[in-house]
């Protein structure tokens, strides 16, 4: 296992935002990235209040260390954003801030996928278009690294 | 009783250096520091002596005659020894060579490296259990085989194979048995003749020997093996393995085997009962849990288990006092999960989830306890994380 960060390590002990929220409400949606024969599956759930922001966030994940700090600390900064807002997360900020080593970048890659997802299960649940997205996670057969 | 942390249980990557191996080597890095090939003064007589008790020390473990002992830089050099060795010696008789899916890479690249010269290399799947059988090779070997090379026990699950079944059928058909036996020696009874072994890869710092050193065995008489020399030089180890010889490196090799034959009969039932005591207290205590490998014909040490729905790497984590390996890939470049647990049909998601516990000298009941105890709660907490989880619990409400 690579060395990580004191911030990785801090997160992956004591991660923030961990659980589930109803799948079912309209308020909230829920998106899943990656594979589990690939090691790594989050889920990330975002509730939009009255006000169009995310006013909660939670997450699950199957993976590494990274994975898990990199899922607690994207739902950590999703909440109180409007979609808009929070579309513009990118997955290099979630690396530079938790220094990930090269062979872990995928883990925040994962993370970015895993909000975009929820913010579109909300936007369809909410008749609101969706964008068709290239998924960048698994190809057939392989998984990315 | 509270144990002392960092636990090491992971005496398959390697083991700590016995300090009765230690204290035999010191004199060779101190005063007695002469090469063992200097013919013509004492410093090197006296180095060439201590040499020759350390080849009579390895051979007696394995049941061979001392001078079919030569000495390695360890068992990944044996192997390419072996393989290579052979292959170049005997290309003229035959292109074919026999090995099976789940060896150590020391084998598996070295066989590749002679695909890519033109040798035909069968790969043999092994059984769920991770076991090759005898009618197996039996049942891959044609006229142009010229080597069978199975491992005698593996080095994730722990699995043993039935190796006199398979030396018999080799030597039956005139076909040398090479055997990696780097999870094996010292562990569990090795007997060339018995056997029929022809050549066997050891390594010191798998049985608290030092590291840098190893052995590869070589059968002079009936039959005969010649070897394709790997390092030329000054034709040392009788021609088949030049450069000086580490005379300390191979001084705590020969004491490590003669520790491990003096306690193999008792360390052996030791570890099992403690490895058990592992296995059923993590499976009972556990849910979702599976061990990986044979269920009796495994090394005494070792204990290779899936725990669902938790990924390795942060199962490792979670448990920073206790040194373990994993089978998941999360930290390998390829995120490929390992290639052991997939050739015995482990499903990848499962093998993202395994752990390998690979006890030693050292290990107390105690360790185990708080071992077992620190498992339970790091599984529990990652599964409170894991969508997977929570996904497989819902199905099943």
């Amino acid at each position: 296992m690579p060395q990580y960060s004191q911030k990785t390590m801090d997160l992956f002990m004591n991660p923030k935002n961990v659980g589930s929220l109803d799948e079912a409400s309209p308020r909230v949606g829920t998106g899943v990235s990656g594979s589990a024969v690939c090691g790594d599956v989050m889920k990330v759930q975002i509730e939009i209040g009255d006000d169009r922001r995310i006013a909660d966030a939670k997450f699950k994940t199957f993976g590494c260390g990274a994975a898990i700090a990199a899922s607690s600390l994207a739902t950590e900064w999703l909440k109180g954003k409007t979609l808009d807002e929070a579309a513009t997360l990118d997955n290099q900020t979630i690396a530079d801030d938790l220094q990930l080593p090269p062979v872990k970048i995928h883990c925040s890659v994962l993370a970015h996928e895993a909000v975009l997802a929820a913010i579109d299960d909300w936007k369809t649940k909410n008749g609101l278009p969706v964008a068709p997205r290239e998924k960048a996670d698994t190809h057939e057969g392989h998984c990315a690294g | 009783m509270p144990v002392k942390t960092p636990i090491y249980l992971d005496h398959n990557a390697t083991t700590p250096l016995d300090p009765r191996v230690l204290a035999a080597m010191m004199p060779y890095l101190t005063e007695h520091f002469g090469n063992p090939a200097s013919r013509s003064h004492s410093f090197g007589w006296k180095a060439e002596e201590a040499v020759e008790a350390a080849r009579a020390q390895v051979a007696t473990l394995l049941g061979a005659a001392a001078k079919d002992i030569v000495f390695t830089s360890g068992a990944t050099e044996s192997d390419n020894l072996a393989i290579k060795g052979v292959a170049q010696m005997y290309r003229q008789k035959g292109n074919h060579i026999i090995t099976a899916l789940t060896e150590h890479k020391a084998v598996i690249d070295s066989c590749k490296h002679l695909a890519s010269e033109g040798f035909e290399i069968t790969w043999l799947s092994p059984d769920a259990n991770g076991q090759v059988h005898p009618d197996q090779v039996a049942g891959a070997i044609t006229d142009k085989t010229i080597l069978v090379t199975i491992m005698a026990a593996n080095n994730e699950i722990g699995t043993i194979n039935p190796i006199a079944g398979i030396g018999e059928v080799a030597r039956k058909r005139g076909v040398f048995f090479h055997t990696d036996a780097t999870q094996a020696v010292g562990k569990i009874p090795i007997d060339v003749d018995a056997m029929n072994i022809d050549l066997l890869s050891l390594s010191a710092h798998k049985m608290y020997g030092p590291k840098g050193v190893g052995a590869l065995y070589v059968r002079r008489r009936n039959p005969r093996v010649r070897l394709t020399c790997q390092i030329d030089g000054g034709g040392h180890e009788g021609g088949m393995r030049s450069g000086t010889l580490n005379a300390p490196g191979i001084v705590g090799l020969g004491a490590a085997c003669e520790l491990c034959r003096a306690e193999m009969a008792t360390e052996g039932p030791r570890l099992t009962a403690l490895r058990d005591r592992l296995a059923s207290a993590i499976l009972s205590r556990i849910e979702h849990t599976r061990l990986n490998g044979h269920p009796t014909q495994r090394v005494p040490n070792t204990a290779n288990i899936s725990m669902a729905y938790v990924e390795g790497e942060s199962l490792m984590m979670k448990i920073s006092d206790i040194a373990v390996s994993t089978g998941s890939a999360c930290s390998s470049a390829s995120l490929e999960p390992s290639y052991v647990l997939r050739a015995i049909g482990v499903p990848d998601e499962l093998a993202h989830s395994s752990l390998r516990i690979s006890l030693g000298r050292w290990t107390t009941q105690d360790e185990i306890d708080y071992t077992v105890d620190r498992l339970v709660k790091a599984v529990k907490d990652l599964r409170d994380l894991s969508p997977l989880y929570e996904m497989a619990m819902a199905k099943n409400k």
